[in-house]
């Protein structure tokens, strides 16, 4: 990428935008006041406010304005990067502004939303944050990114449904794909269920059907009974480790794509839990595979060990596997009493929800119990109170079924501090963002899918690993791409002040800083995401970080005192 | 340097149609988008915030906006229709019909003075849920994309009459252009098609009459309700009931408003629960004093963080919620809504007097789809939705036709925007397989 020198010689001209964000913004502060303010202040050469800064009208306003006036700075004073930093620097990239002579101002979070109730207050404090974001405005520095090739190659772990055909995706998108399953063999939770709903096909024969095709692909590798030991590397070019049975195998990709799903939660002190009369509903798919039930009266129980305060989550399926296990008892069994206690039915869309009116018509009861008064499980009776009927019910049974959820993996922070993605509270991995993000990680180049990130039924499960398998071809599908240019680095005049504590290269995250031949500490410049924490850490203040040098930061707080940095 | 070069057809650009034509074209595979309505953005475009984070959906759905507007491997078609589709997967041919805005796209600068000039009122604006009119050259809201304006040709008095061109007159960038007449664009060399044709609503063909919708001014729709709530909505997000400007402090929610029951839909909408307490804590944000109430069968609440989301709503936002059956909806003389229902956690029959009653109407499969399949060769299921394979959502019946989003099932966003990307994934591996 070339950078627009210009900046370097000429006199700073800043121009500042100030959005309304409709009524967010707008609402609280004078928008039009604060376009006057930020004509005030020093550089700034133009300024405006749009309704929506980040609507078409607004990025073609910023655009005409830095050909008009030839602008070498760019502000918005609006909401926040996380979600609009991209999208404004790219605006300025097309008028020819380096991307990194672009400044954010949060208007909007830190401003018109938490004083809401104080609208002068809060003009006040917008106009100290432009005033300080024009001051770093000022000290920025036009910046390179770095350019990097893609191995055009991927790594799934996780060899279950969601997994295989994420790999099989991108095996026919073209891409070399290496599957790593822990497990001897193939399917995960696939392999102990029996029928699926909703169309009440086996399980083996949907499992057979993928594993057929994942086995005479001649453009995946299957790793079975192997873990993923190590995991270095960056965004098209990762280095990852791999134990099978022992063996160290390395493998270069581009992508990673996490399927490693989750587990079955065994209700160990919950409703007399035995294994033998009181099973789970998962261990009931295996008595049902080769119909060895001879009990009449059976209760099923729903959300066993969830939807309480140690787990504050619906685990999703586990009423369509009690509906449809009680069909198939049903089904060779008619005179079978069947009960389901439940809280909620969740059958939600079309299919779920005919499925749960034919189990109704079949004659399966349901009652709704209440967390407050749950069930209580007896020797060969189960009482429920019921708050329809302000009654207990007491209902035998000789078999006892307990829905319970999937709980994250045991695994799941070795794999997530390998690859230093994060998890949720629950240790579900947490994706980059719940609605628009759904199979991403914030890292680049790492994706997930499946009940690794929450509990979801096989159609979703497959859906998601498609997905994850989409997102990784944006990547994959390039010979190159561009990284991060807001990088730490040690400049050749600071060497000197190096002393070679290390501090910095334990501390770092991404394992960027290693030392060279000569025994200096080096920087190594695509792995470095620029967090900062070697700069900050470094005692003799050697490590810079671009973009946030310390003469950005401080020309940030002296205008706010009111002082110009010198 | 890309390694394909075959198209794709892209149908309807709601957040499912947009997202997985950004994962193509980021992938390098052309994309046509086409899109009925003048602007992109779909459903998701009309609500105010969304559950469970509570971001500003129109904030974080604009960047994709212009992704895709931007996107040097989008063609965007607004105001179109396919209407003919020949061929089968690998290479269709595809007849489009775009219909004339009557203002050049590339001229255009959104000033809004044609807007301003124009004397026609009463055009019904869909985006805000034809709770307010515009003029006959408008724009569906001011973050649009793209940010051009139109001409209703039903409405406009020169296109029906011939007489005014006061836009005309008022259009310093002489984009104005009434010799714009339909076109067909046709496109051969198309490898897969991806339907993507959202949803439409229960009261677009039911006038809901059992709650009194439309018969009394205090009982609305969800998606009425999200724009009154939202700040640049009719009301700037100063919530008032529309029969007298009073700001409500008892509102009730009424869950399966059309849905599983034998009557209207069997089957369930899958996200009401979760965007009506979503409502409810927004409403509650607005104004501490309001109290909520939530009449529902079964509360669906099975994604990532929302029975958190819930027990937050019960804990911090005085919704309460109950589970029932409504008998009939009547009101006061003072047009408050009076909830008749059976409280199903003791039987027994109740009234409830409130001041503003909001529908949780049930998702109907798009109005077009019946037209679509008929085009494209692909099934329906008994409700028109498409008809899609066991376990694979994002395949139809026909090869190289695929599907995402609310086009074949209620869903909620992030489930729409994966079912997008795995539709993209599948049309990769046409376009780029070995």
């Amino acid at each position: 990428m070339s950078i627009n020198m210009k900046s370097e010689d000429e006199p700073i001209r800043i121009g500042v935008f100030i959005c309304h964000c409709g009524t967010n913004i707008g609402g609280v502060l004078d928008c039009e006041g604060l376009t006057e303010y930020a004509a005030t202040l020093p550089n700034v050469v133009f300024s405006d406010h749009n309704l929506y800064t980040c609507a078409e009208i607004g990025l073609t306003t910023i655009k005409e304005a830095i050909e008009e006036h030839n602008l070498n700075r760019v502000i918005v004073c609006s909401c926040t990067p996380r979600t609009h930093e991209p999208l404004f620097r790219s605006a300025c990239e097309e008028a020819g502004l380096n991307k990194y002579l672009f400044s954010f101002v949060n208007i909007r979070e830190q401003c018109s939303w938490v004083h809401m109730k104080k609208p002068d207050d809060a003009f006040e404090k917008a106009k100290d944050l432009i005033k300080m974001g024009a001051a770093r405005a000022t000290k920025l520095e036009p910046l390179e990114t770095i350019v990097v090739d893609v191995d055009p190659t991927a790594l799934v772990i996780g060899g279950g449904i969601s997994g295989m055909n994420a790999a099989s995706n991108l095996s026919k998108q073209g891409f070399k794909t290496y599957l790593v399953e822990k497990e001897k063999n193939l399917g995960g939770l696939l392999n102990s269920l029996y029928r699926l709903f909703p169309n009440d096909q086996e399980s083996s024969e949907l499992l057979k059907d993928i594993e057929g095709r994942i086995q005479a692909d001649k453009n995946i590798t299957v790793y079975t009974s192997a873990m993923i030991t190590g995991i270095d590397g960056f965004v098209g070019n990762y280095e990852v480790e791999i134990n099978q049975n022992g063996n160290s195998i390395r493998i270069k990709v581009g992508a990673i794509i996490v399927a490693v799903g989750a587990t079955p939660l065994k209700p160990n002190n919950l409703f007399g839990y035995d294994g033998k009369i009181r099973i789970t509903q998962f261990e009931l798919e295996n008595v049902l595979k080769n119909y060895s039930l001879n009990a009449n009266n059976i209760v099923m129980i729903q959300c066993v060990g969830t939807r309480n305060e140690e787990r504050m989550y619906c685990s999703n399926f586990c009423c369509m596997s009690a509906l449809k296990n009680a069909l198939i008892i049903k089904e060779k069994n008619p005179d079978a009493h069947i009960t389901i206690l439940f809280r909620d039915m969740h059958t939600p869309g079309i299919a779920y929800e005919e499925y749960y009116r034919r189990a109704r018509e079949s004659g399966i009861i349901f009652i709704k119990y209440s967390p407050e008064k749950p069930p209580i499980v007896e020797e060969n009776k189960i009482k429920v109170y019921n708050e329809y009927l302000e009654t207990e019910i007491i209902i035998p049974y000789e078999l006892l079924v307990l829905s319970t959820p999937l709980i994250a993996n045991e695994d799941n922070k070795q794999i997530a501090q390998l690859l230093k993605v994060p998890l949720e509270e629950n240790n579900f991995f947490l994706e980059a963002h719940v609605k628009l993000r759904p199979n991403d990680f914030a890292t680049d180049g790492v994706y997930i899918a499946g009940s690794a990130k929450w509990p979801v039924d096989i159609t979703e499960s497959i859906s998601q690993g498609f997905a994850a398998a989409a997102r990784a071809s944006t990547i994959l599908s390039h010979d190159t791409l561009e990284v991060e240019g807001a990088t730490s680095y040690l400049p050749e005049e600071y060497k000197d002040l190096c002393r070679g504590c290390e501090i910095c290269l334990k501390l770092c995250p991404y394992k960027a800083i290693r030392k060279n031949d000569k025994d200096e500490i080096e920087i190594i410049q695509v792995l470095c995401k620029g967090c900062g924490v070697c700069g900050a850490s470094c005692p003799k203040n050697a490590i810079k970080i671009k973009h946030f040098t310390n003469e950005q930061i401080l020309s940030e707080i002296y205008a706010l005192g009111g002082k110009e940095l010198v | 340097m890309e390694r394909n070069s075959s198209n794709v057809l892209i149908i309807g650009a709601g957040i499912a149609g947009i997202q997985a034509a950004l994962d193509l074209a980021d992938m390098g595979v052309k994309v046509h988008l086409v899109e009925k309505r003048p602007s992109i953005g779909g459903k998701m475009a009309q609500l105010d915030k969304t559950f469970p984070t509570l971001d500003c959906s129109i904030c974080i759905l604009a960047p994709k906006l212009s992704d895709c507007y931007r996107h040097p491997n989008i063609k965007l078609y607004t105001l179109s229709e396919v209407q003919k589709v020949d061929g089968s997967e690998g290479n269709f041919s595809v007849e489009i019909l775009k219909h004339p805005r009557y203002i050049k796209e590339d001229v255009c600068t959104g000033c809004g003075d044609c807007a301003k000039a124009c004397p026609v009122r009463g055009i019904l604006n869909y985006f805000e849920a034809n709770l307010v009119t515009l003029a006959a050259a408008y724009i569906p809201f001011p973050s649009a994309v793209p940010p051009i304006y139109l001409i209703d040709r039903e409405r406009c008095v020169y296109l029906t009459h011939g007489i005014c061109v006061l836009c005309t007159k008022a259009c310093d960038a002489e984009a104005i252009d009434f010799t714009q007449k339909d076109t067909i664009i046709k496109l051969n060399n198309i490898s897969s098609i991806i339907i993507a044709s959202g949803f439409n609503l229960i009261e677009d063909i039911n006038p809901l009459k059992e709650y009194g919708y439309k018969t009394y001014r205090n009982v609305v729709t969800a998606l009425e309700f999200e724009r009154l709530l939202c700040a640049s909505g009719p009301q700037q997000g100063h919530l008032r009931r529309l029969s007298d400007g009073i700001d409500p402090k008892k509102i009730a929610y009424i869950q399966c408003a059309g849905s599983r029951n034998i009557k209207d839909k069997k089957y369930c909408s899958s996200i009401c629960c979760m965007y009506t307490t979503k409502e409810a804590m927004i409403t509650y944000e607005h104004d501490n004093e309001v109290e909520s109430y939530v009449f529902y069968i079964d509360i669906r609440a099975g994604g990532k963080g929302f029975q958190k989301f819930l027990e937050r709503g019960k804990a911090e936002y005085n919704i309460n919620y109950i589970k029932s059956k409504i008998a009939k909806i009547k009101v006061d003389e003072n047009e408050n809504p009076i909830i008749i229902y059976e409280d199903l956690n003791d039987g027994e029959i109740k009234e409830l007097k409130v001041d503003l009653v909001v529908l949780a109407t049930c998702i109907i499969p798009s109005e077009g789809n019946k037209k679509l399949a008929d085009i494209l060769g692909v099934d329906l299921d008994e409700y028109n939705f498409i008809k899609t394979k066991p376990f694979f959502s994002m395949e139809t019946s026909k090869e190289g036709i695929f599907t995402c989003g609310c086009s074949h099932e209620p869903m909620d966003i992030p489930r729409s925007v994966a079912e997008a990307s795995s539709a993209a994934a599948r049309v990769a591996e046409i376009t780029k397989g070995r």
